[in-house]
């Protein structure tokens, strides 16, 4: 390194502020992400059920317990189908919303508000009123299936459906984020550019095609990594819920984790999940800001 | 005077103040849902502070479900709990060997002799008393007395197991629904599995298992166990929607009148009436009892229960006041206080006298005649095995799991466990 480096890279105020800022922060993400990380893989070699310190060495047998059982193939199948969900049929309904909604009309921003409204509530909160709402004997599902002379399902009642009812909740309670994710951008965008568009001749669909959707482009990059990271995350809609039932079929990766590690005292076991959905959560960053943020 | 000067002397006073109290505070926390039995508590706890200048007896309450998942992290942080509420069984073995718990022997000498010693022998390992024990249960059939008369039935009359699977028929066909469970909380299913292995393979079968003798868990009698079941829920005896209900919901539906059957612990008997929608559930007249029906040629007695030994267990570094406190409320006039109001079958010798209720005597009575009173399985196995049992037994009930699925299923995390 020369003399000229060296002062560039740590000379004058630059250093100082290094090491007046870097330290903080430095221990603090060294003492609650890494160590945490580090004791994890630790722990998911025992077999130790969280009392005093572990002593039972089993090596790689938490992992292969893990992948052995069904209900974490399920709980992985489940996020997918999050992830899956949010970009076909979230986005797509948020993003038409937000260009229904980006303009100045009367009610506009009263119907912004009420499309949001069920962001701003508490998941457990969601998962409760949910809970009421699909109930098989008194919810509101159980009055409209009546009121037409149905039968009402037990949507959480059933594995082939107990999931889909997580999933509607879940696009019901999210799409108003999404929705003001892309107002924003479209309040953003030059309108003289739209404007543009129009004296060339530009259709409607055209100038969406043409104009807004790539200059969009960001944000809907931005959404996507929302609803990926949000999957992935996703356990206290599904608690009040299912509680990841019936027979585990609405477990997601962090629920699963829960149930089968931290509820029956299997810090092992719990850990190696922990190891596991820690590599997936890595492997999605990467291949995310390698493939899709490249030139940001 | 600055105001930061006053705001510290201020402070210093009060901080002063609080050293000079020298109160002791017993931390009890419990899981009790039934509002009215937590109010005798209540007076029971300001009773020992009236006694014991000085001490303060705080209360804490932990839904069932979340108190047995978060008790493991509870145990280990500083703030614990100094009483708190025990199944005894696996669950209790592992926290004595984590020790976690205070050994209170010294403390109860003397004053144990009045408990029954089979409940008092729960709570103790190797001659050590980790805890005392309140209650005794027993998991049995209720029903509902008036939708069985309008099915042409009498619950007195069913004894086997084929006589339980044609009232479900019976019932079926007048319209009712047999059974309801609360199939989300898992455990009240297990109960059918567990109580038929107990008639089933009896005590020796159980003890065999657990030495992983003639096939364990997946041996023979657990086998016939499962398959048993199948033929119950084959029927559909189930309400709708029954692996969506949590237990409280369940219970309440049942003390409605909804259904004709539930398969519940004794104490239940209170708890359909708090849980009821008009609070007032069935009443004594509407309301039967049969123990779990015989299997024949099984190798248990019909005399044998299944059931609950449940006890508070005193944590590792509580207050001698916390144990003081667990003996004036496992005394035999608080105990005759709660079995004369119906809520436990009690353990101190000599409150049994209290017992107002028919329905309660005879489950005490029961409970005195069995030779071999099974604990919960899913206490009794500790906190894998026991969830796995309660997973796998909902499974056959749902149909996602043969029952020969769900012996191995469970004989697998038995060996992994252990």
């Amino acid at each position: 390194m020369t003399a000229a480096t060296f002062k560039r890279n740590f000379g004058g105020g630059r250093f100082t502020a290094l090491i007046l800022f870097l330290p903080p922060a430095l221990l603090l993400f060294t003492l609650f992400v890494i160590l945490p990380i580090a004791e994890a893989a630790w722990y998911s070699g025992f077999n130790w059920n969280g009392f005093g310190s572990p002593t039972n060495w089993i090596g790689f047998d938490n992992y292969r317990f893990v992948f052995d059982a069904r209900a974490f193939g399920l709980a992985f199948r489940n996020n997918i189908a999050i992830i899956v969900v949010s970009l076909l049929i979230q986005l797509p309904l948020a993003l038409s919303l937000a260009l229904a909604l980006a303009s100045r009309f009367r009610g506009a921003v009263a119907l912004r508000i009420l499309f949001f409204m069920p962001y701003v509530l508490a998941e457990i909160a969601t998962g409760m009123i949910f809970s009421f709402v699909y109930d098989g004997d008194y919810g509101l599902l159980a009055a409209l299936f009546r009121s037409v002379g149905g039968e009402a399902p037990h949507l959480l009642a059933s594995p082939d459906t107990a999931m889909l009812a997580i999933l509607i909740v879940i696009i019901w309670k999210y799409f108003g984020f999404h929705m003001m994710l892309f107002i924003a951008a479209l309040q953003g965008i030059d309108q003289n550019l739209v404007e543009a568009a129009r004296i060339d001749g530009a259709t409607k669909p055209q100038i969406l095609r043409y104009v807004l959707l790539p200059l969009l482009y960001p944000t809907i990059r931005l959404s996507i990594f929302f609803a990926i990271v949000g999957s992935l995350q996703l356990f206290d809609l599904v608690m009040p819920l299912t509680r990841g039932g019936p027979a585990d079929s609405s477990n997601t990766m962090v629920s699963f984790l829960y149930n089968h590690g931290v509820a029956r005292m299997r810090v092992g076991y719990g850990s190696a999940i922990g190891v596991i959905l820690f590599f997936v959560c890595v492997t999605f960053a990467f291949t995310y800001k390698r493939w899709f943020m490249r030139d940001e | 005077m600055g105001l930061f000067a006053k705001a510290v002397l201020v402070a210093g006073l009060a901080l002063a103040a609080n050293a000079a109290q020298a109160q002791t505070t017993v931390k009890w926390l419990h899981i009790e849902a039934n509002p009215a039995q937590v109010k005798i508590w209540e007076e029971v706890a300001r009773g020992f502070e009236a006694k014991n200048p000085g001490t303060k007896v705080e209360m804490q309450f932990l839904e069932n479900e979340a108190y047995k998942a978060k008790l493991p992290t509870i145990l280990q942080s500083r703030d614990r709990p100094h009483v708190i509420y025990s199944w005894a069984g696996g669950v209790l073995k592992s926290q004595i060997e984590a020790g976690v718990l205070e050994d209170i022997t010294q403390q109860v000498a003397g004053y144990s002799d009045q408990l029954a010693p089979a409940a008092l022998a729960a709570f103790s390992q190797n001659g050590k008393v980790y805890g005392l024990p309140i209650a005794l249960s027993q998991v049995g059939f209720f029903y509902n007395k008036e939708i069985f008369a309008k099915a042409g039935l009498d619950g007195a009359k069913i004894k086997t197991w084929d006589d339980l699977l044609s009232a479900v028929k019976a019932l079926k066909a007048a319209g009712a629904t047999p059974i309801v469970v609360g199939g989300a909380d898992k455990w009240p299913i297990h109960f059918y599995w567990t109580h038929l292995a107990v008639r089933i393979g009896g005590k020796s079968g159980f003890e065999a298992a657990l030495r992983g003798e003639s096939g364990g868990f997946e041996g023979e009698a657990f086998q016939k166990s499962g398959q048993l079941f199948k033929q119950l829920v084959d029927l559909q005896p189930f309400q709708n929607g029954f692996l969506g209900f949590k237990n409280p919901q369940a219970v309440g539906y049942f003390g409605d009148g909804k259904a004709a059957m539930m398969l519940a612990i004794s104490s239940a008997y209170n708890l359909q009436r708090a849980l009821a929608a008009d609070k007032a559930g069935l009443s004594d007249e509407k309301l039967g009892w049969f123990d779990f029906p015989t299997v024949p040629g099984g190798k248990g007695e019909a005399t044998d229960t299944l059931g609950g030994i449940t006890g508070w267990l005193v944590t590792k570094g509580s207050p001698k006041e916390a144990t003081e406190f667990l003996k004036f409320f496992i005394s035999q006039d608080v105990q005759t206080r709660l079995a004369g109001a119906g809520y436990i079958v009690p353990v101190v010798k000599g409150a049994d006298a209290g017992l107002s209720t028919a329905f309660m005597r005879n489950v005490a009575q029961n409970l005195g005649r069995s030779a071999y009173h099974q604990n919960f399985y899913d206490q009794s196995l500790g906190p894998f095995v026991g969830r796995v049992v309660n997973d796998a037994t909902a499974e056959m009930a749902g149909g996602s799991m043969t029952p020969q699925q769900a012996a191995k299923a469970i004989q697998e995390a038995f060996k992994q466990g252990n």
